[in-house]
């Protein structure tokens, strides 16, 4: 099977000069490939969740070069970069982040209308299937900060999946839920994943969500130690 | 959806749960520019008033005969001699020469709405011993009562006497309280050039202004002449009204092509009375800016506060794919949301007390309260408020545009 490269690093390398001059990251270089659920793994401060923001085109102060699909991000504006996130990745926290003000159809909603791609009832309707996907369309219009931690977290899923991203980044999102919670959104990934051929990324400590992923990369001291770590 | 509409509707949201705040925020600049639209009108409104009290006595633009220095006959620089010659004003006459012709060429002028002649006496009113002095001024009544509006200070008798009857006067009140006379009463005036006339009070006015009281008297325009024995051509002065008040200076200056006799605006006669008026409105309105000011503060104290409560939102904002300039339109947008409502509420309350005022009878000459609407001061104030508010809300918007999601998702 032939597989096609969605994102890849050549030699990625950052400092951190907070306390001391340090390499948080040192020479990273892989390639993550469409349709894939990848996790990166690592003991704490190994530099994995530095590596995943570097990716995630947000921290722009890193040296070598990131690619998303053959286009080269390193170097553009942040205006283009903003652009890039809206259309290509989706995010999803450990702590959901949703905006609390707004109903949980609304959070999703947001990048959609961002993107500006559809018309707003389209949007709208697309924000419910994706909440339904998710088993959340009876909370649709509830505000966020009314749902459960799980609940808060799918929501979340939702906005990341609004603009059917190519990538779709994960910092620890499971790290908040419990183990039931963590079997959905673990259920979620590979689905979006393995059906829809979107790639996932996500940094994780949990070795059993690691061991379920499709490949886990291994970072220690800010170097890549595996590329396709195998489990005990 | 249009872009622009995501960023409204989070800063509208923003808003909508945060009212107390707003309310707050735009209470400020609602004193602030309902203060600087009542002291701003109220200003305009003395300005006004004292005008037209003086437009009661004085024209907007006077022609008269200046005096002349006397020159020396033969022009001595050239020749390298040095002359001794001791100048002084040689005014034969304060006659304008055909003065009719001149007046026709000036009421021809398009920016001229009202002129007349005028001929002024020195003169003493006597009544048995007693003496006071005091200025005639002979006019021909219909055309200076358009001017002056004579009528309205008018206290008692007829104005239309003086306009056939070559011997019947209107006195200041002053003069008539000075010299115990009542109207129909007989006064004796003299003149500077010893003609005595017995008059008869035909009616009193009063101005407001005490030393014109009691000093001024309307005659004929040929009385007048009689008391300088002077023909029907002496005319001393030209009064002209013109169609804006405010630009004196600038239409003497036209009306100076005209004659070779001095063009003088009203501005420049009263400039110390005009520039009093100008430091009162410069006053009025700094207060009302400093309150501005203030409001602009809480505007940027508040938007500072909710970006502070915000930085989350702002991360996740821009992880989803706002760029900073979108969060700068959200957060100006904010403060231009509450820049609307304290500019509206402001120019309202601004409205509502000039209301109020203009019922406030304050008693004497001046009637009711002088205040009054103008657009000007409402357009300015609005201008104000609005630049204020989206000042105030830039610098937080910058700020909050400036935060960098990755240092709040890795805290």
């Amino acid at each position: 099977m032939k597989k096609d490269i969605i994102l890849s690093t050549k030699g990625i390398g950052k400092y951190f000069y907070e306390p001391v001059k340090f390499k948080a990251i040192d020479d990273i270089s892989f390639e993550a490939y469409k349709g894939e659920f990848l996790t990166l793994v690592g003991k704490s401060g190994c530099g994995k969740s530095t590596l995943l923001y570097c990716l995630s085109t947000m921290d722009t102060a890193y040296e070598g070069q990131l690619y998303i699909g053959n286009e080269l991000i390193t170097g553009k504006k942040t205006d283009e970069l903003a652009a890039i996130r809206n259309r290509s990745i989706g995010f999803v926290f450990q702590f959901h982040y949703l905006l609390p003000e707004f109903s949980c159809l609304k959070n999703v909603m947001i990048p959609a209308q961002k993107l500006g791609k559809y018309s707003y009832a389209e949007i709208e309707e697309r924000a419910y299937q994706k909440l339904e996907a998710l088993g959340l369309k009876d909370q649709a219009l509830k505000p966020a900060s009314k749902l459960s931690g799980g609940q808060q977290q799918r929501v979340s899923i939702a906005r990341a999946l609004i603009n059917d991203p190519d990538i779709i980044m994960g910092d620890e999102p499971t790290g908040n839920l419990d183990s039931k919670n963590t079997a959905i959104v673990f259920d979620i990934f590979k689905q979006i994943a393995h059906e829809y051929g979107q790639t996932i990324i996500a940094v994780t400590h949990d070795t059993d969500f690691a061991k379920a992923s499709d490949r886990t990369i291994e970072l220690a001291d800010g170097k890549i130690i595996s590329h396709d770590l195998k489990f005990e | 959806m249009k872009k622009e509409s995501i960023n409204v509707e989070i800063a509208r949201t923003h808003i909508r749960t945060r009212r107390k705040q707003t309310i707050v925020a735009a209470l400020g600049v609602t004193i602030g520019l309902s203060m600087y639209i009542f002291s701003s009108s109220l200003m305009s409104g003395f300005s006004k008033y004292s005008k037209t009290e003086m437009a009661k006595t004085i024209a907007h633009v006077k022609v008269y005969k200046e005096d002349q220095i006397s020159k020396p006959l033969y022009n001595y620089a050239d020749s390298g001699m040095v002359l001794i010659s001791n100048p002084r004003t040689v005014t034969e006459s304060k006659n304008i020469n055909d003065p009719y012709t001149l007046l026709d060429k000036i009421r021809q002028q398009k920016y001229v709405t009202y002129a007349a002649p005028q001929v002024n006496v020195d003169m003493f009113y006597n009544n048995g011993e007693s003496q006071l002095k005091g200025i005639g001024s002979g006019v021909i009544i219909a055309d200076a009562d358009a001017m002056f509006n004579i009528q309205s200070t008018m206290l008692a008798g007829n104005l239309q006497a003086i306009a056939t009857n070559l011997d019947a006067v209107i006195i200041g009140k002053g003069v008539a309280e000075k010299m115990n006379v009542g109207l129909d009463d007989n006064i004796t005036i003299s003149s500077s050039q010893g003609i005595v006339k017995v008059m008869k009070i035909a009616g009193i006015f009063t101005t407001g202004n005490k030393s014109i009281d009691e000093s001024k008297c309307y005659i004929h325009i040929s009385t007048a002449q009689q008391f300088l024995k002077k023909g029907a051509t002496y005319i001393t002065e030209i009064y002209a009204n013109i169609i804006d008040d405010d630009k004196s200076i600038y239409y003497a200056n036209q009306l100076q092509q005209l004659t070779e006799y001095k063009v003088e605006g009203w501005e420049t006669t009263y400039a110390d009375t005009l520039s009093g008026d100008k430091i009162r409105s410069i006053m009025g309105a700094i207060i009302p800016t400093v309150i501005l000011l203030v409001a602009g503060f809480g505007i940027y104290n508040i938007l500072n506060m909710t970006i502070i409560q915000k930085m989350n939102d702002i991360a996740i904002l821009k992880a989803t794919g706002f760029a900073g300039k979108d969060i700068i339109r959200i957060f100006v947008m904010e403060a231009v949301i509450m820049g609307i409502i304290g500019t509206g509420l402001g120019l309202g309350i601004g409205a509502g007390l000039i209301k109020v005022l203009q019922h406030v009878w304050v008693g004497g000459p001046s009637g009711y309260f002088p205040i009054y609407y103008k657009l000007s001061v409402f357009v300015s104030a609005a201008i104000m408020g609005m630049v204020i508010t989206v000042g105030a809300g830039f610098f937080p918007a910058l700020k909050a545009s400036r935060v960098d999601p990755v240092d709040i998702f890795r805290k």
